[in-house]
């Protein structure tokens, strides 16, 4: 007799594939989105606020409800559709460039206002959709193509620390920094995730989940040494751990 | 019916709030903070909800989401905001979504002045966003018209499934005037608003049936038909174009105008008709679409001329009057700009000349 050990998520299309670079922790993350709305039983009234950048290349396979946001504003739509359904389960979906960026006034104004909404940042330092692009989050001396040179304090400024950042706020109530770079925190990434959706059922308030990750094609770098490099160069600029939970 | 005395602003918020309009954000900009103030304190009273956006961009897309999520939503703001809003606007557009906003206009270009004026019709009614989308786009005359607008806007929001531009000015939106207000939805009718839009919003649904709120992506082919879709839609709305037409039949003079300004041209067509000039005026009460049909009604065979009169300079309406009047008669312009009002004197002087 056989026994099921392992099944994919039911929120992503039967027979539809992800599209993501080889070695991309996109994929990963949709993936626990998914098991964490099935495990919720939240899935048939979640509705996910994209934003721009590969970010929003999941638009085409998950199965659940999903509106597609202009280029950093997911938070802003967020705010708007969990005011007027205070019942379903909102959660804005949000790269560095989008979140970090384009989208500093809306991220940091939806957290100030304390919204009942859960914030995915993937954080992984780079523009990638656009090809590789310098963001808010490069690293000192990482290169871009729009920083040939590498980032350069004294041009760029430094990277940006966002739950840091959101720490200074009253009103969020959890705020954690994973990455998905090891199985191990494959599995704290999922809790986090788990618990910033536990904490909108809850009304708790807002809560947001920075997600430390890779981009091998715009690192310039194999999907197996660019995590070599988030071990040793993005972490200890992103150091992982919870920053608060209340 | 009861009539009450109303200062502009604060009657085209009733308005939507008798509407069903359940949602509104909105950033201070003067001369139209009395929308989002008097939302402030009124819709919370019928169970809706108001959000001081941290910008104008903001707004308009907390607007996208609650309007994604099947509420009445609206948003106002004035000229140089309803630019930062023109990003959303577009978004609406594309993903087909229901939203009114308001623009209670001032001077412009830039920062511009905070008086009335009318700078911003070429934006309001040819590209208020990128991407050549259209929208129905009302010009109020007087409060009386822009409650009735701001009401009504919201039924063709839906009707539409498209953005809905209320296109007021600083005398509109400041004026006090006695105004009856329409009857307000119950709140059972604003739910079954709501639940009739369930199958398309964001409202949650069983897997495999999912709703996608989709402003644009990677299918070629299926934004291309959207593009044509939304295009047939707009060229339906030709013949629900609407104009006033005032002492037009034996015009020999017709002065042309929209909004408050159109309100100066009617006290001057009476001015010239005491002095014995056989005067009309022709308002176009819709902006988008433009009402063509109404400069149909002007004798050409006895109308020796046209004043387009607007307050912007240059002169923007006139492109229209000009494409409906196709050459039938000579136009001339009567034109003020950053905030100055046009006077009476100025148009009955552009009018005698013409004759």
């Amino acid at each position: 007799m056989e026994e099921l050990i392992y099944t994919k998520t039911k929120t992503i299309q039967p027979g539809k594939s992800s599209g993501f670079c080889p070695g991309c922790m996109h994929d990963t993350i949709i993936k626990l989105i998914g098991e964490v709305l099935e495990e919720l039983d939240i899935a048939d009234k979640t509705i996910s606020c994209t934003g721009v950048g590969c970010c929003g290349l999941f638009m085409e396979y998950i199965d659940y409800d999903y509106i597609q946001c202009a280029h950093g504003r997911a938070s802003a739509v967020a705010t708007g559709l969990k005011r007027g359904n205070p019942d379903k389960i909102v959660y804005s979906y949000q790269g560095d460039g989008d979140f970090a960026s384009i989208g500093l006034a809306e991220s940091i104004s939806a957290a100030n206002r304390g919204e009942n909404i859960t914030v995915i940042f993937v954080n992984n330092g780079i523009y990638g959709m656009t090809g590789g692009q310098m963001a808010p989050t490069t690293l000192v001396g990482m290169k871009a193509t729009t920083a040939p040179k590498g980032r350069n304090p004294e041009e760029h400024g430094y990277p940006m620390h966002i739950c840091e950042m959101l720490d200074t706020l009253t009103a969020p109530v959890y705020l954690e920094r994973t990455s998905c770079n090891t199985p191990a925190n494959v599995i704290k990434t999922k809790k986090a995730i788990k618990k910033a959706f536990q904490n909108q059922i809850d009304g708790k308030g807002y809560s947001l989940v920075e997600i430390v990750t890779s981009c091998p094609t715009n690192w310039g770098l194999s999907a197996l040494d660019s995590l070599d490099y988030l071990e040793q160069k993005m972490l200890p600029e992103f150091p992982l751990g919870v920053i608060r939970d209340r | 019916m009861e009539r009450v005395l109303m200062k502009g602003c604060e009657a085209i918020a009733e308005a939507a709030v008798r509407s069903g309009c359940r949602f509104f954000a909105g950033y201070p900009i003067t001369p139209q903070n009395e929308i989002p103030e008097y939302m402030a304190r009124r819709l919370p009273e019928v169970g809706g909800q108001f959000v001081q956006s941290e910008s104008e961009v903001a707004a308009i897309n907390m607007v996208y989401g609650n309007a994604a999520g099947g509420v009445r939503a609206m948003t106002s703001s004035s000229s140089c905001g309803i630019s930062l809003k023109s990003e959303g606007v577009s978004y609406c557009a594309m993903a087909r979504l229901p939203i009114v906003y308001v623009n209670v206009s001032r001077g412009g270009p830039g920062v511009g002045t905070i008086q009335p004026a009318q700078q911003d019709y070429h934006q309001a009614t040819k590209a208020s966003g990128n991407g050549g989308f259209r929208m129905r786009v009302f010009a109020p005359a007087t409060v009386q018209e822009a409650v009735d607008m701001t009401y009504a806007a919201f039924d063709y929001a839906d009707k539409d499934r498209n953005p809905v531009l209320v296109l007021a000015d600083g005398v509109i939106g400041s004026i006090l005037e006695p105004v009856v207000l329409p009857p307000q939805k119950t709140e059972e009718e604003v739910a079954a608003i709501k639940d009739s839009k369930s199958e398309w919003a964001a409202v949650g649904h069983q897997l495999g049936s999912r709703a996608w709120i989709n402003p644009g992506g990677w299918d070629n082919i299926l934004y291309e038909n959207c593009n044509k879709d939304a295009d047939a839609m707009y060229q339906s709305w030709a013949d629900e174009a609407e104009a006033e037409l005032y002492k037009v039949e034996d015009a020999e003079v017709i002065i042309t105008s929209y909004g408050i300004s159109a309100r100066i041209s009617k006290s001057a067509v009476d001015a010239l008709r005491a002095e014995g000039i056989k005067a009309g005026l022709v308002r176009a009460k819709t902006v988008f679409p433009f009402p063509n049909k109404a400069y149909d009604a002007i004798n050409y065979d006895i109308c020796k001329g046209i004043v387009d009169v607007e307050m912007s300079i240059p002169a923007q309406f006139v492109d229209d009057v000009k494409i409906a009047v196709d050459g039938r008669a000579p136009i001339t312009t009567v034109l003020r700009s950053a905030g100055n009002m046009l006077s009476k004197g100025a148009i009955i002087d552009a009018a005698k000349a013409m004759l």
